[in-house]
């Protein structure tokens, strides 16, 4: 029950959004992530939104690792 | 899918394993504390490919395992009412009670609805007028916020016809209780990612604090997990127990400010019984005096008394991480997730059913 999924705000409408998983479109609630705009990316758990995605972040993670991969090729 | 794919790389993956092997230390006891971790580790095998001196134990993090048995009990005599809708999430429905299960009673006809949102309710209630909506409110930090927000909305909406029967339950006061425990010899703590989005990760300062023991918060793809457990390691083998975030593209240091505002307004801290764990001081949430009219509890003037049960079953000692699932002589004999005894079993995120679905005998 508590799995959470990411998905892209498609559209907003007060405290209700589309958001696209995968495939899938499916209309939840927004009151815990009043700041969201259309295109960010969001959490979802069991129909409401939890957290926005901050993309900066997820790029600095994957530079870490990215980099770290690369060390190992050269070595 | 973005922020999916890149973050089961096997590349990364591999890398972060050798990582792993690299650190020295002794032998360790790290606890998942999130059903969620227990299920993500078995899925992707981690627990194969750690290093020999890193024990993995799970810990209390799903809602459904730590709800006593007098909370389904009672469930069920709501359910039997003429005059009730009982709506749930699916991983309830096949707890048993001592009368059976929420799943018989609906079979039984009871008009008992699986739901995937606290939400969901709100149509049912408006759809059925003439009838009383009890939502099966369980859950940590990471649900409780949705349960005031549906019962927000019901308010606007005036609806007098939708209860909620709540079970909400909050983490580090049980980890305290944990580390407390003589018995457990814990090192460190793979922290709870979707709990942390909530509520940030200050309320976990008390590990390092007070007790020396390191934490990372960290997500659920295979890649989170293991670099999860690279920086935990790190810090065990160092000795520094400090607090590392290291889900930072979901978890703000301070949480999410605006869900913890509708669970103060809505909710009062109160102690709470957890199945096989006891009563844990200022652990669990119940509706405030501005609230109490969506009380199920009060609405239906319920006596509710907590008691475990399932007799034979030692989710307690599980949920602890004092046994594994495989030392419990119920464990695939009596006890399967078709026919569950204990409620570890029940949900896909339960100890029980996560050694039934993916351990190999060794
Ligand atoms: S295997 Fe079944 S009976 Fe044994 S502890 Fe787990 S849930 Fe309880």
């Amino acid at each position: 029950m508590c799995l959470a999924v990411p998905g892209r705000v498609l559209s907003i409408d007060g405290d209700m959004g589309i958001i696209e998983v995968g495939n899938l479109k499916r209309s939840v609630f927004l009151h815990l992530t009043p700041d969201v705009s259309v295109d960010d990316y969001v959490l979802v758990h069991a129909g409401c939104a939890i957290s926005e995605i901050d993309e900066v972040e997820a790029k600095i993670t994957l530079d870490i690792l990215k980099e770290l991969a690369e060390c190992e090729i050269r070595r | 899918m973005k922020f999916v794919d890149e973050f089961r790389s096997n590349e990364y993956s591999k890398l972060l394993v050798e990582n792993l092997k690299s650190i020295t230390c002794n032998k360790i006891n790290i606890m998942e504390v999130c059903g969620s971790h227990t299920m993500a580790i078995f899925r992707y095998g981690i627990r194969d490919i750690l290093p020999p001196n890193v024990n993995l134990i799970s810990g209390p993090g799903c809602p459904v395992c730590v709800t006593p048995q007098s909370y389904i009990d009672t469930a069920l005599e709501l359910s039997s009412r003429k005059d009730v809708i009982m709506a749930s999430f699916g991983d309830m429905m096949k707890i048993p009670g001592r009368k059976g299960s929420l799943l018989k009673k609906k079979a039984e006809g009871a008009d008992i609805r699986i739901v995937y949102s606290p939400m969901d309710c709100l149509i049912i209630a408006q759809e059925n007028p003439s009838k009383q909506i009890i939502f099966l409110a369980v859950g940590f930090e990471t649900t409780a916020p949705m349960t005031a927000v549906t019962a927000i909305e019901a308010r606007k909406k005036g609806l007098s016809n939708l209860f909620f029967f709540t079970a909400h339950k909050i983490v580090p006061p049980v980890m305290e209780a944990l580390v407390n425990d003589p018995d457990l010899n814990l090192d460190g703590f793979l922290l709870p990612g979707n709990v942390c989005a909530i509520i940030g990760t200050e309320p976990f300062q008390f590990l390092s604090k007070n007790f020396m023991i390191p934490g990372v918060v960290t997500g659920f793809e295979p890649v989170d997990i293991l670099q999860g457990l690279v920086t935990l390691v790190s810090l065990i083998s160092q000795k520094d127990p400090r607090i590392s975030n290291d889900y930072k593209r979901i978890v703000r240091t301070d949480g999410n400010p605006k869900a913890r505002q509708y669970m103060d307004e809505a909710f009062n801290l109160v102690d709470s019984n957890w199945r096989g764990i006891g009563k844990v001081p200022k652990s669990g949430l119940e509706f405030n005096r501005e609230f109490e009219e969506f009380d199920a509890i009060k609405h239906f003037g319920i006596s509710y008394e907590a008691y475990d049960g399932g007799s034979g079953c030692r989710c307690g000692e599980i949920l602890k991480g004092k046994i594994k699932p495989t030392q419990c002589p119920l464990f695939k004999k009596l006890c399967t997730p078709e026919n569950p005894v204990g409620s570890c079993m029940v949900s896909s995120e339960g100890t029980c059913a996560a050694y039934f679905r993916y351990y190999k005998e060794l």
